[in-house]
């Protein structure tokens, strides 16, 4: 008798799970492992001093600074504001919640360049707000707070998307036994509520950061682009690459590139180091 | 305790799940609320400890009225048809959770705490399980951690929704019997939510017959059995 008779029911064939593996590294090969090398090589094709040197430069500098401080408030601003709208949503009950849902999402399915143009139009000089705003010395539009809101706009889902299934599937319960057991609002929500959705509130804050960090097209109409000043590592890169600097270009893309692994790296570093706690949290 | 349920009604939007009802539950009595699904057993339970407030109607402690007192004060030892335990803790963090909880005032001391654990390992006869997490415990065992949970805080009263009903028939008995022991050694009134007959039956001093949100019949099990009041109850007993 051949293996295959003793072949559990939801185990395919050997065959078209050879296949299926190689399809899927294949297309990871593709799509993603390919242009991520071709970025390094790209950087580094006139010697790692070159890359160095490009790096080196005033603006390339204040770019990597200025994405840096964008995704550090950002991200926490959103890692917060994700945590209460998912909390409101899937804790009480009221009515409208699928409409508020849906609005919590608005920002997947809005073009980011769209996004951009609002916050422009709203706070612009030309708007009775925006003036007022940059008379008295507070310019959003082509500023600091500008991009911050961009940013915070295209990347606000992501928290909430990533908590509000995780929550819905894990109930009031837990709550409220620690509110029968004598405990205050505030340290359910610490000691039961925030414990219970950390894995999934992590996901969603590198997935929010290494959004924040790469955004473009916001970014790119708040902005303005001034380089030295609001000019992030998406649209330098850009800029980099339309006059011709492509090894300062694809240097400034490995950075953005390697930035993302950090986070990567973290997140499999932490997993690894509480994988038995990660099991326990997990519905028995 | 003695606790008294003064016409309390609850309303869920246009579903009623109670209509005003009645009760007096005796200090130290182990009463069981029986019914069929649906017949608001659940919503009476949490009503009692502060997890819903009722739509009209009071809810009397000692003779003082209770109804709006919130769940912390209320000093319910509640047992959740699904356990509810802390998932990320460990059984001992579970049951040490509310004395953890309380104000620095009266929060014993970390030793006492450790000591108090202990010993409501010891009365739910899992000594050795203090390190471990949910996931790793049966339905048995985690039903008692709950209990113990619930104990820790020393409650004025236990309160249980259908603390048997997810486990098989042979722990069910064990643990019928380990419900009974605690019940007689603390004393505590306790008020416990079934639809399983004979469980209410064996296990209660006082059986309140519910369906459709009304109380049918309150009485002890043979009076239950010998004189149904009307034919929901008669038809309920004899199924
Ligand atoms: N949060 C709620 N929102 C709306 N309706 C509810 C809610 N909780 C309970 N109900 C309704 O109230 C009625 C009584 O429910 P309850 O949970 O008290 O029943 P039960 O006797 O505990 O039933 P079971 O044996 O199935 O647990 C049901 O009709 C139920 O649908
Ligand atoms: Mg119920």
């Amino acid at each position: 008798m051949s293996d295959a008779t003793f072949r559990p029911a939801t185990e395919e064939t050997p065959l078209a799970r050879r296949i299926l593996i190689g399809l899927a590294v294949t297309g990871l090969l593709i799509l993603v492992f390919a242009p991520l090398v071709a970025v390094f090589v790209e950087a580094l094709r006139d010697g790692i001093m070159a890359s160095l040197e490009s790096l080196a430069s005033r603006d390339a500098w204040a770019a990597i600074k200025l994405t840096l401080t964008i995704a550090a408030i950002s991200v926490p601003l959103n890692a917060i504001f994700g945590v209460a709208a998912a909390w409101f949503i899937t804790k009480f009950d009221f009515r409208g919640k699928a409409f508020l849902i849906t609005l919590i999402d608005l920002p997947f399915s809005v073009s980011p360049v769209v996004a951009g143009l609002c916050i422009v139009l709203t706070f612009g000089a030309n708007s009775a707000m925006g003036a007022w705003l940059v008379d008295n010395g507070y310019p959003i539009v082509f500023a600091m707070p500008g991009i911050i809101l961009a940013t915070m706009f295209v990347t606000f889902p992501f928290v909430a998307r990533e908590l509000i299934p995780v929550m819905i599937e894990q109930g009031r319960a837990e709550e409220e036994a620690a509110l029968t057991l004598g405990a205050g609002g505030w340290r359910v929500f610490w000691t039961v509520t925030l414990p219970n959705i950390r894995w999934a509130l992590l996901y969603g804050v590198l997935l929010c950061n290494a959004r924040a960090m790469g955004e473009f097209g916001a970014v790119a109409v708040v902005s303005g682009k001034i380089r030295g000043e609001t000019a992030t590592i998406p649209t330098t890169i850009e800029m980099l690459y339309q006059e011709y600097l492509s090894v300062a270009a694809f240097t400034l893309a490995a950075v953005l590139a390697l930035l993302a692994l950090v986070t990567l790296v973290l997140k499999t570093l932490l997993e690894l180091r509480h994988a038995d706690q990660l099991a326990a949290t997990h519905r028995h | 305790m003695h606790i008294e349920i003064d016409e309390i009604s609850k309303q869920f939007g246009a579903t009623a799940a109670l209509h005003p009802v009645s009760l007096a539950i005796p200090s130290g009595a182990l009463v069981a609320l029986l019914g069929p699904s649906g017949s608001g057993k659940t919503t009476l339970l949490r009503i009692l400890g502060g997890l819903e407030y009722p739509t009209s109607g009071r809810v009397l402690f000692d003779g003082q009225d209770a109804t709006g007192l919130t769940v912390q004060q209320r000093r319910a030892g509640f047992v959740f048809q699904s356990y509810a335990l802390f998932r990320h803790m460990t059984v001992f963090d579970n049951i040490a959770y509310g004395l953890n909880a309380r104000p620095r005032a009266t929060r014993p001391q970390k030793a006492e705490i450790a000591r108090r654990v202990t010993k409501l390992l010891d009365l739910i006869q899992l000594p050795d399980i203090g390190a471990r997490y949910p996931s790793q415990l049966s339905g048995g065992q985690r039903q008692r951690v709950a209990l113990a949970r619930a104990l820790a805080i020393e409650p004025r009263m236990l309160l249980l929704d259908e603390p048997f009903g997810a486990l098989d028939a042979k722990v069910r008995k064990e643990l019928r019997q380990g419900l009974r022991d605690i019940h007689d050694t603390t004393g505590l009134t306790t008020v416990f939510v079934t639809h399983d007959q004979d469980e209410a039956m064996e296990l209660a001093d006082v059986v309140v017959v519910m369906s459709m949100g009304r109380i049918e019949q309150i009485g002890k099990p043979q009076d239950i059995r010998a004189r149904p009041a009307t034919p929901f109850v008669r038809e309920f007993i004899s199924a």
